[in-house]
């Protein structure tokens, strides 16, 4: 039902950014639904505050969250949960990890926030070893699914080596966890409320770009989006793009510019990396014969290769053209190259044409 | 170079008169960044060899004008106001000494023939108790004994044992209550066996068969039980530390009578999660007992090789945490020290440091030769000389509560029970195969369920490639 809606009620809106994206707004009816247009920052904060008032033993901690937060994401909930439940922690990512571990493990609903995903790697043991374990070696006796660890990625402009990377193939190799990347404000509300509520713990991207940039009318009610279910957000039959996060603006941007030159590009929004939704993606590869995946972490083993060599495995007959990838450069996220660094429209488009054309 | 002037009193009485030391201290108006003393005011005959005793000299600190003693008293009325609170200052310029002038003693009730010191502070033990405490002990040298010689013998793949940390793991045991959650590290199965989990319990672990809770999918010894409040045991050092302090986060805000006790050897201290689980224990307030099992050994790294500090339990103030020093072979003094900190950590809703001094007679498991790296009598003496079990078994026959028919009987029935249990455990079914599959998630996922179809069809196909006795 939240995904219908989704379908019918968006107006996202991107003002012009470093990336030459722009969004169109498709504007329409929402029906009876209380909506309210907000920002990305906005709907996480939202859905924190539905997630702390339906669940007493749940609470939120991380580094400078008790006045809100450095995106502001958690702003109002000390004040209005108590500094019990929503606090400030030391500077210490294994430790608040860990730390949120030992409560989920208790019974409670333990909502981490690391302040860029660029800091998450002192928590890696802990997110490894031992979340990603902790069910499977207790033989299901002990479990820490009520574990969500919230992280900012991705590129803002001007973010550098250490608060522009998108550390998800890390992640998505490490079977046990769960990983969710929100592609707007509407999108991140519900799949935050079903990533706390999931019974696996779950990493939580937040495309930090869209955090002020990206607003939309966002339901003021307590709604869940599925995890692990791929959304077709614009249909097309010569080519199929997957994308996740703030990159399927600049992909939408790409498909836009190849339906002027007549190419019908179909958009899959893949939302969790962790399991991933292969049925949809291996659906439209079907229809489509081509395949396109964008992702802003560096090419080299990145997310990007696993659905290529699955889509490879399952529909190698009907592909007529090669997997393309446009991605990051296999560098470390640099400061005055990041125009080049990224995987951009034009770069998008132009890759979008060479499959079309193979 | 200001820290080798810390080593000698002669050195720095000899300096004094030859360069007028004092005088450079007042009279200069060095900047903060150039040091005290240059190359050229000092002969060369001064230097110490940096490398000489450095290692293995005692920690004790003379007395020296540039180091701050614990007896000096500052001018209390002039005070800085900092983002900490106040502080008072003082115009002199003093370090504080790397160490103490003196170790931080260690708490002990009974001494080494199993007397009980006078004047001792200890909580006292029923006759009731220190039996059991005792039976459980000798039960968890046969345990360990036993089951080491069945790795050996091929039958289960590894083992480690708990030989010499008897009196720490079962007097800490019995210091709590069985509402306290434990979270583990891999040497404390003592805790577990006092609590309730059976011979049996461990073998099938040990053998990961059907009957295993774990289902068979951690080596032998990563025992778990939720039954118990007992956290399964996970190999990486350490990382029990900071979820320990979650856990007692999570009693204190359920307002539950029980804190989280962890455990952790003298190697897991110099891990990060040691340094992350104490400060958020004692940022929130948790109702943490953190215990440090120190051994003397982290595998073959003795611990000079490990800190440079008196021991860990110097460490605790570092945090703000309240801290002992105990024998950790001297039971009586384990268990009022753990029956102690339990009581603080949960009244006063904070956490407590425990170091308890032992040694590691055993290897560090079935994968290690320990008389490679150490000598053969050093580890004689402590498993004859210094021998927990031995130590408080004297203490309990003085007192008329054990006799040598007690310690037969015990002793064959513990064996005969064990071995047949090994049997038992060995004939037990397999876990099936599903089980490889299960628990991942909550709910098996679709890639799962994928390979799990494929893998039935392979084994079917080349039955020969798999071990029998997986079936569904």
């Amino acid at each position: 039902m939240a995904s219908l809606l989704g379908r019918f009620c968006r107006k996202l809106v991107v003002p012009g950014s470093a990336h030459g994206a722009r969004m169109v707004s498709t504007t329409s009816s929402c029906g009876s639904e209380t909506v309210k247009s907000l920002n990305l920052y906005s709907a996480i904060n939202q859905a924190l505050h539905i997630a702390l008032e339906t669940d007493p033993r749940s609470y939120v901690f991380g580094e400078d969250v008790g006045f809100g937060g450095v995106f502001r994401c958690t702003t109002g909930l000390a004040e209005r949960f108590g500094k019990n439940r929503v606090f400030n922690t030391p500077l210490c990512e294994q430790g608040i990890v860990g730390f949120g571990i030992g409560l989920a493990a208790m019974g409670n609903r333990a909502v981490v926030e690391i302040q860029f995903a660029d800091y998450i790697y002192p928590a890696f043991d802990q997110i490894v070893n031992e979340a990603a374990k902790f069910r499977y070696r207790s033989g299901n006796q002990f479990n820490c699914g009520g574990l969500t660890i919230r992280a900012p990625y991705g590129a803002v402009g001007h973010g550098g080596h250490y608060h522009s990377q998108s550390p998800e193939a890390f992640f998505c190799h490490v079977p046990g966890i769960k990983v969710v990347i929100p592609r707007s404000p509407r999108e991140a509300k519900g799949l935050l409320l079903s990533s706390i509520r999931d019974p696996n713990p779950v990493v939580f991207f937040e495309p930090k770009w869209l955090y002020r940039q990206a607003v939309e009318e966002v339901p003021e009610h307590d709604y869940m989006i599925p995890l692990s279910e791929a959304e077709v957000i614009r249909e097309g039959n010569d080519i199929t793009l997957v994308g996740w996060g703030a990159q399927l603006t600049v992909m939408e941007q790409a498909c836009l510019d190849a339906e002027k030159e007549g190419i019908s590009c179909e958009l899959i929004d893949l939302k969790t990396l962790l399991p991933w939704d292969k049925e949809t993606v291996e659906a439209s590869v079907k229809k489509t014969g081509r395949l396109l995946i964008s992702h802003e972490a560096p090419v080299t083993g990145g997310f990007g290769a696993e659905i290529s060599a699955t889509i490879l495995e399952r529909c190698f007959l009907k592909l007529e053209a090669p997997v393309s990838r446009v991605c990051g450069l296999d560098t470390p996220f640099p400061l005055v190259f990041e125009p080049f660094y990224m995987p951009t429209k034009n770069k998008i488009l132009d890759a979008i044409k060479s499959t079309v054309n193979y | 170079m200001a820290i080798w002037f810390a080593r000698s009193r002669t050195l720095v009485s000899s300096l004094r008169q030859n360069l007028g030391l004092s005088a450079i201290f007042i009279k200069h108006n060095y900047s903060s960044r150039r040091p005290v003393f240059t190359n050229s005011q000092l002969s060369p005959r001064v230097f110490l060899d940096p490398f000489s005793s450095y290692r293995h000299e005692s920690t004790a600190v003379e007395t020296h004008p540039y180091l701050v003693q614990q007896s000096d008293h500052e001018d209390d009325a002039q005070e800085l106001d900092f983002p900490g609170g106040k502080v008072g200052y003082t115009s002199e310029m003093k370090f504080i000494p790397e160490s103490s002038s003196r170790r931080i003693p260690c708490y002990r009730v009974l001494n080494e023939h199993g007397k009980i010191i006078s004047d001792s502070d200890f909580i006292p033990v029923s006759e009731k108790l220190a039996v059991r405490m005792y039976e459980q002990m000798a039960t968890l040298q046969v345990m360990d004994h036993i089951f080491y010689e069945a790795q050996r013998q091929g039958r289960i793949s590894f083992y480690l044992t708990s030989v010499g940390e008897e009196a720490i793991n079962i007097a800490s045991a019995a210091a709590l209550s069985p509402e306290d959650v434990v979270l583990p590290q891999y040497r404390e199965p003592g805790v577990l066996l006092w609590r309730g989990f059976t011979l049996e319990e461990f073998a099938n672990q040990c053998f990961g068969n059907k009957a295993d809770y774990g289902k068979g999918r951690q080596m032998p010894i990563h025992y778990g039980s939720n039954q118990h409040n007992y956290f399964t045991v996970s190999s990486p050092i350490a990382t029990q530390l900071p979820q320990a302090a979650g856990v007692g986060y999570a009693l204190k805000m359920e307002k539950k009578n029980a804190c989280a006790v962890t455990f952790i050897g003298d190697g897991g201290t110099s891990e990060g999660d040691f340094h992350a689980g104490l400060n958020f224990a004692a940022v929130m307030e948790a109702p943490v007992v953190f215990i440090c099992r120190n051994n003397g050994w982290a595998i073959s790294t003795h611990i000079s090789e490990q800190f440079r500090s008196d021991g860990i339990v110097v460490k605790g103030q570092a945090y703000g945490i309240r801290s002992i020093r105990v024998d950790g072979n001297d039971a009586l003094a384990v268990y009022s020290a753990v029956r102690s900190a339990r009581e603080m950590a949960v009244k006063e809703q904070r956490p407590v440091l425990i170091e308890a001094m032992t040694y590691r007679v055993g290897h560090h498991s079935t994968s290690d030769d320990s008389t490679k790296y150490r000598a053969a009598d050093e580890i004689q003496y402590w498993k004859m000389s210094r021998n927990p079990v031995n130590r408080f078994k004297k203490w309990v026959e003085d007192n008329g509560w054990w006799s040598e028919e007690d310690e037969s009987k015990l002793r064959s029935s513990t064996r005969k029970q064990l071995l047949q249990a090994i049997q038992a455990a060995e004939k037990w079914e397999k876990q099936p195969l599903t089980e490889l599959f299960n628990d991942v998630y909550d709910v098996k996922t679709k890639n799962l369920e994928e390979q799990e179809l494929g893998l039935k069809e392979l084994v079917e196909k080349q039955p020969q490639d798999y071990p029998l006795g997986f079936h569904n």
